[in-house]
Parts: C-alpha cells; structure tokens; sequence
C-alpha cells in the first residue's frame, strides 16, 4: 500500500509498474488518474489545491485500508496533489491490485468516491477576472451512499 | 486551549489560517457561538453552517460534539478533492 500527498507530478507508468510487479495472486489491477480540465467558459488559468497536511494521510488511510479488507486487494495506491496545477495536468491517482477485476474495479470506484468527498482537499479555479472556490456537488455526496 | 483550523474560503473570511483559542465552550457549536461573538469577521465565515464541516483531532464530526480531549478542531467547506 502506497499513499503520497504530494506537489510533484507522477509517472503513472512507473507507479504501476512498481505496484504489480511481485504478488502472483493479482490477477486484476485497475488504475484511474484524474486531470485538470478548462471550465465551461474556457477561462481556466490554473488550479490551486489546498490541504489539511494533518488530516489528508490519515483520511485516505483509513478509506485505503477500508477497501483492502472489503475487496480483498494485494495492493492499493493512491497519489493526491496539491499547490498549483496547470491545464492538462495530472491531479491525483488510484490504483487498486485484486484476484478479479470486479473486485478491482469496485475498490478503485469506492476510493475515487471518498477521495472526492471525504478527504480534505480544497479546489481553487483562477481565471483572468479571478479565481472561485470549486463548489461540492450533491452528486458526489450522495455517490456515498452506494457503499454504505 | 485548542488550536482551531480554517481552511479555503473558510480561511479567507477569517483572515489566519489558525489560531490558538482559549475556551470554556463544551461544544463545537458552543466555540462557534462564542467565535461569532467576538467580532464580525467570524460572523461573516460562521454564517451559514450547512456550508461547514468540522474534524475534531483531524477527524470529520458535528457541531454538537463535545470538546473533551480536543487539541485542534478545524472548519472548512465540503470537500473537492479526486
């Protein structure tokens, strides 16, 4: 189990490489990495992403070791950035390690659904005419309840 | 005292990113009470709490959680990671 929080970018084929490579029990990895794309009027300058540096590692532990027990996952990976990020850029990655690939798929969906909702980063959008705080949508809240 | 946390837009309407509190407040939304009473500024960030969540010791609870054994509380709006 791997977690970095972390302003650096990733090399996601590095990470994946390194993350499967000696459990002959995985059968299934499935990885989702999310980018920084325009907003609808096309006026993104740059992304700011604010942390609780206290609470991040601690947050996505709990839901990594949550969905290792659940889905009986060989490995599971999660990278987060944070400080500025530009058009195009990678922002975050999950990785999940299974015998099946339902299982893999199921844990990696989980954790990309807590990531957004329970750990605490903070998206900043600043264009040229300023910048705004990315609303939480009722969405994401609600993709919760799913799992519960 | 309590080390009390504010995060994002949060943040902003209070102006510090942190300070160290002295208090007899029993509960988060007591401290909250007490925060907007002393000056306007906490008014503003305190205004509407349905936009604000709380972690106790960097764990997620409610306003009616009691402050025992808490040595730093954060505010901050829903979260927008992922």
């Amino acid at each position: 189990m791997r977690i970095s929080v972390q302003l650096n970018d990733f090399d996601i084929g590095k990470e994946l490489k390194f993350f499967n490579n000696d459990d002959t029990n995985i059968g299934a990895v499935v990885s989702f990495h999310g980018i920084v794309r325009n907003n609808y009027e096309k006026s993104l300058l740059h992304m700011d992403i604010e942390q609780y540096p206290g609470m991040t590692q601690k947050a996505i532990s709990n839901y990594v070791e949550i969905a290792v027990e659940r889905w009986s996952l060989y490995d599971a990976l999660v990278i987060h950035r944070h400080g500025k990020l530009l058009l195009g850029d990678q922002i975050m990655m999950v990785a999940t390690a299974a015998r099946h690939r339902r299982d893999a798929f199921q844990s990696a969906e989980f954790l990309m659904d807590y990531l957004k909702s329970r750990a605490p980063f903070w998206k900043k959008e600043v264009t040229k005419d300023g910048y705004q705080w990315v609303k939480s949508v009722l969405d994401d809240e609600s993709a919760l309840e799913r799992w519960t | 005292m309590i080390k009390v946390l504010y995060f994002a837009w949060v943040r902003e309407r209070v102006g510090v990113p942190y300070e160290i509190v002295e208090t007899q407040s029993r509960t988060v939304m007591e401290l909250v009470e007490e925060l907007k009473q002393k000056e306007r500024r906490y008014e503003v960030a305190f205004s509407d709490l349905s936009a604000i969540k709380v972690a106790i010791n960097q764990e997620l609870c409610d306003f009616d959680t009691k402050l025992t054994g808490a040595t730093e509380i954060a505010f901050f709006p829903p979260m927008t990671g992922g």
